[in-house]
């Protein structure tokens, strides 16, 4: 059994790398990842699950990383837009498809698009991309520039 | 931010679980079992719940797994809506968590969490009520499976300190004839202003609602009216939006508002049924 009271220091599997924090066991991952690793892809919006802007991928699915504490994710493999390197198909068809305009969400969206693409090799049903991008919001209005780059995505390999 | 601090369990057993809540909770301090977290985070930020503990049930092996045996499908209540939909196993379940949320919450809110916890709409509920499903539960008092509309009448009544272990869904319901319709005020995503489950037994039409008033429920009185083929589609849809146990209004829709837009998915409903 694990049994966390007061600081802790917990190791947490981030983009393949090793990264330890010192955390209480009521600190939110969003807020470790930004504050305490230096990780700040992962944007605050509502923190309360609506916006998305703070998801990442837990074990190769998406998660608002205000909706997690930073205890419970150790021994789960977490992915951050820094994982993506600036090089992967989603960032790429972002750019070239000018899927977005102040840039706040782009971050949750890039990281439900990889997600999206790890889960569904070749380009899925149009609901299914519905469904995954709905979990998010973009106030600068790009959901259209944003579906077209979920389909460029897909062109680009690698 | 959460503004305090509290104890984080992780224990590797059910046993252990419920001794750690019951333990604690003799010492007079405050425990929550928790599960997809989603409800507990967001209520501790805004201050409305201050856990003294948190017991993470949602890695312990019996709660995440999801599996048939000879009559029936278990369902463990850590495992997620994403899980449960993923599976298909019981399609009209599926449907209902596909709904819940959005797609990303979806990864993360618990069969568990969604049924025991404070929001009201607890959109998994009407179809494990159409079932007949029964529920496992474990308490410091030993473990008991009970129908599942025994221990809910618009929330769950547990014991102190029990735990939802699983729940059994028989296995006629996983292959009959089943409706859903979940109805918005705006985004697909929000909470339901009308949700409705059906499910068909032996040519009779089940049925159970959520968000048309503060507690999801399934109504004999309803079922009565809507198998009552001498009346017309429309007048038992009448009928069915005057047998609504509550009036109930909110930001999304005023009673009268959810009646209106009930009456028009029942008749949606009972048109699919019967003329196909
Ligand atoms: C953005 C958002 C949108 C939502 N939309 C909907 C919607 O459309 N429809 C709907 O029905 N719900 C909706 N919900 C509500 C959601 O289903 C509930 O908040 C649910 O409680 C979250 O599940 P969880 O596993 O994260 O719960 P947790 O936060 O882990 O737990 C919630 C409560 O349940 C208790 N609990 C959890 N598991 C067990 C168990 N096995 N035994 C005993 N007690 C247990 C916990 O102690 C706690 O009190 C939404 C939530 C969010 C964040
Ligand atoms: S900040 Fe996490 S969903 Fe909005
Ligand atoms: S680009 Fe500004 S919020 Fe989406």
């Amino acid at each position: 059994m694990v049994k966390y009271e007061d600081k802790v220091v917990v190791t947490l599997d981030i983009n393949g790398e090793v990264h330890k924090a010192a955390v209480r066991p009521s600190d939110v991952l969003l807020d470790v990842l930004r504050q305490k690793l230096g990780l700040t892809a992962a944007k605050p919006g509502c923190k309360n699950g609506d916006c998305g802007t703070c998801t990442i991928i837990i074990d190769g699915l998406p998660a608002k990383s205000c909706l997690v504490l930073a205890v419970e994710a150790e021994n789960h493999k977490i992915q951050t837009v820094e994982g993506l390197r600036g090089q992967s198909p989603a960032q790429r068809a972002f750019v070239d498809a000018n899927a977005f305009q102040c840039g706040y969400c782009t971050s949750g969206f890039l990281m439900v698009c990889e997600a999206l693409r790890q889960n569904y090799p070749t380009y899925p049903d149009e609901q299914i991309v519905e469904e995954w991008l709905q979990s998010n919001l973009c106030r600068c209005t790009s959901y259209k520039e944003i579906r077209n780059a979920v389909r460029l995505m897909y062109e680009y390999k690698t | 931010m959460i503004p305090f601090n509290f104890t984080y369990y992780r224990p590797d057993s059910l046993e252990e679980a419920v001794r750690i809540h019951s333990e604690l909770t003799s010492k007079g301090l405050s425990a929550v079992y928790y599960s997809g977290g989603s409800e507990i985070i967001t209520m501790c930020r805004a201050g409305s719940i201050r856990p003294d503990a948190v017991i993470d049930i949602k890695e312990i092996p019996e709660l995440k797994s999801l599996a048939m045996d000879e009559s029936c499908l278990r369902i463990g209540s850590a495992c997620t809506l994403y899980k449960i939909k993923q599976s298909k196993a019981y399609p009209l379940l599926a449907l209902a968590c596909g709904r819940i949320a959005d797609h990303t919450n979806q990864c993360r809110i618990t069969l568990g969490g969604n049924i025991c916890g404070t929001i009201i709409y607890k959109e998994t509920v009407p179809p494990l009520l159409l079932s007949d499903a029964e529920v496992t539960l474990l308490g410091p008092e030993g473990k008991r499976t009970v129908p599942f509309s025994d221990v809910f009448d618009g929330r769950i009544h547990l014991l102190p300190s029990e735990l939802l272990v699983s729940a059994q869904i028989p296995k006629w319901a996983l292959s009959a004839q089943h409706f859903h319709i979940k109805l918005t005020a705006q985004e697909k995503i929000d909470y339901p202003l009308v949700s409705i489950a059906a499910l068909i037994k032996d040519n009779f039409l089940r049925i159970a609602f959520s968000g048309v008033c503060s507690f999801p429920f399934r109504s004999q009185q309803i079922e009565l009216v809507l198998n009552n083929k001498s009346l017309s589609i429309s007048e038992r849809a009448e009928r069915a939006a005057s047998l609504i146990p509550e009036e109930y209004s909110d930001r999304a829709g005023s009673a009268e508002y959810r009646r209106f837009v009930f009456k028009n998915a029942i008749e949606e409903l009972l048109e699919e049924w019967e003329n196909g």
